[in-house]
């Protein structure tokens, strides 16, 4: 077996690569959205609410893979008529790279919002007024006592969601991204040992989503650290 | 916009909602008829009982839905022995492959929630079944079950919803499900943008009426947790 993989080690590693940043970043944007997403819910503006609801319940309902490929195209098409529309002549060409990520990121967006507004609503009221008592600013609020406490009531949950994300950004190999599975797929039919490729790929998503828990495993204990247990 | 692509190929579309509807029960219905007995051995005190449970459930939840589909369908052609047996005519197929896959992965979702909600089985319903005279079988068939049956309802039906979603996975390789006829219509006519939303229309719809349904299940197994009102 070794023969075999041997040669393609190296655009199996590349791939390998790619698929971590392609999660990584996604994860990125995925937290902001989530954090826009959850604030959005939380206010009190009528407007950010519906648009907030909307976000997630039309993300949740189609599968990843059929929005991404209207981002993907339609992202595309839809950029391109702005910019024409702007009056510009320029065309303007997203790789698939940043398809994936905008994609996967706005999709997992929507899971996070729900997992963070779970978690603000969480933490203790009387914290926040503390906080407002003490005269602190809202960004302030949020760098030191709701940050910081609602991390562990959102770690569960954002670890579901990250591994989730991670085994989703398979999917950008329908693409045409060149990630672990598209590079393994193209080694797999030029030997037509393909079982053989797909079972490496598998072993390194093991070995990936299992690194990734025992890292949530640690990061949920230090974030309960001062929480008693029963 | 060219909407009447989209409904100048309702038929295909239709065929693609019928296939997808096909796969997903399928798979739903033979993944939880293998799930309950794998996840009363997953929650067996026998190691050897309920390791090789474990590494199944661990292999499945811990790659992508895409690798393992691309690992049965295009992976088992590899060896000569598979394609000289008598179940090769099986295993040539798209559609046997995806719903052998699509079946083992819904299965090992469902055993791990299964296990999740027998763990949680009240003690004192067991020691009092038993105080009853109950065999072993019988506390299982009459206690512990129905309850854990109750207590999974929520996270099955995200799983369900999750099935749907990895089910695109079969317009991947080839099958006419509802994004591989969103597929086709696009190469038939260069529409993505169309095409794929509609799609998403589709999946969102069955996604509605699979909430709905749940709701439902929710409120007749989930009466005695609902506040009394008078």
């Amino acid at each position: 077996m070794l023969e075999i993989v041997g040669p393609y080690l190296p655009l199996i590693l590349k791939g390998t690569w790619v698929t971590i940043a392609v999660s990584l970043v996604s994860l990125a944007v995925a937290c902001l959205l989530g954090l826009l997403g959850a604030w959005a819910k939380l206010s009190h503006s009528k407007l950010a609410n519906v648009v907030a609801d909307a976000y997630t319940t039309l993300v949740r309902g189609v599968p990843d893979l059929v929005l991404m490929t209207i981002i993907f195209f339609g992202g595309q098409i839809g950029i391109n008529s702005l910019v024409e529309a702007m009056g510009w002549d320029i065309y303007i060409e997203i790789d698939a790279f940043t398809a994936g990520v905008v994609s996967i990121g706005f999709i997992y967006g929507a899971y996070m919002t729900e997992t963070f507004r779970g978690a603000i609503l969480a933490v203790p009221k009387g914290q926040i007024e503390a906080a407002v008592a003490c005269g602190m600013t809202r960004p302030t609020i949020f760098r030191r006592v709701l940050g910081p406490q609602m991390m562990r009531f959102a770690l569960p949950s954002f670890g579901n969601n990250w591994l989730v994300l991670l085994k989703t950004t398979a999917l950008v190999s329908v693409l045409g991204v060149q990630e672990l599975v598209y590079n393994a797929f193209s080694a797999g039919r030029s030997t037509r040992e393909m079982f053989t490729f797909m079972l490496v790929v598998c072993v390194i998503y093991l070995i990936l989503t299992t690194i990734s828990t025992t890292a949530l495993r640690w990061a949920e204990h230090r974030y309960s650290v001062g929480v008693r247990r029963a | 916009m060219h909407w009447d692509v989209v409904f100048d190929n309702w038929p295909l579309l239709l065929q693609g909602l019928w296939t997808t509807l096909v796969y997903v029960s399928a798979s739903l219905v033979l993944g939880l008829m293998l799930a309950i007995p794998l996840s009363i051995m997953r929650s067996s005190s026998n190691r050897f009982l309920s390791w090789p449970v474990w590494a199944f459930t661990y292999f499945f939840r811990g790659t992508p839905l895409l690798v393992q589909i691309y690992l049965i369908y295009y992976g088992l052609g590899q060896f000569e022995s598979v394609r000289e047996s008598f179940v090769w005519p099986v295993l040539r197929e798209a559609s046997w492959c995806a719903l052998l896959g699509f079946t083992l992965n819904t299965a090992a979702y469902v055993t791990e929630i299964l296990r999740g909600s027998i763990q949680a089985t009240p003690y004192g319903e067991v020691e009092a079944a038993t105080a009853c005279g109950m065999s072993r079988a019988q506390t299982y068939r009459r206690i512990i079950m129905p309850g854990a049956f109750r207590r999974a309802l929520p996270a099955y039906g995200n799983e369900v919803i999750f099935m749907l979603h990895g089910s695109v996975v079969a317009g991947v390789i080839t099958i006419l499900d509802i994004y591989g006829a969103a597929k086709k219509i696009n190469a038939l006519t260069y529409t993505y943008f169309e095409s794929m939303l509609a799609a998403a229309v589709l999946y969102m719809l069955i996604v509605y009426v699979i909430t709905r349904v749940f709701k439902r299940a929710e409120l007749r197994w989930h009466a005695h947790l609902r506040p009394r009102t008078e």
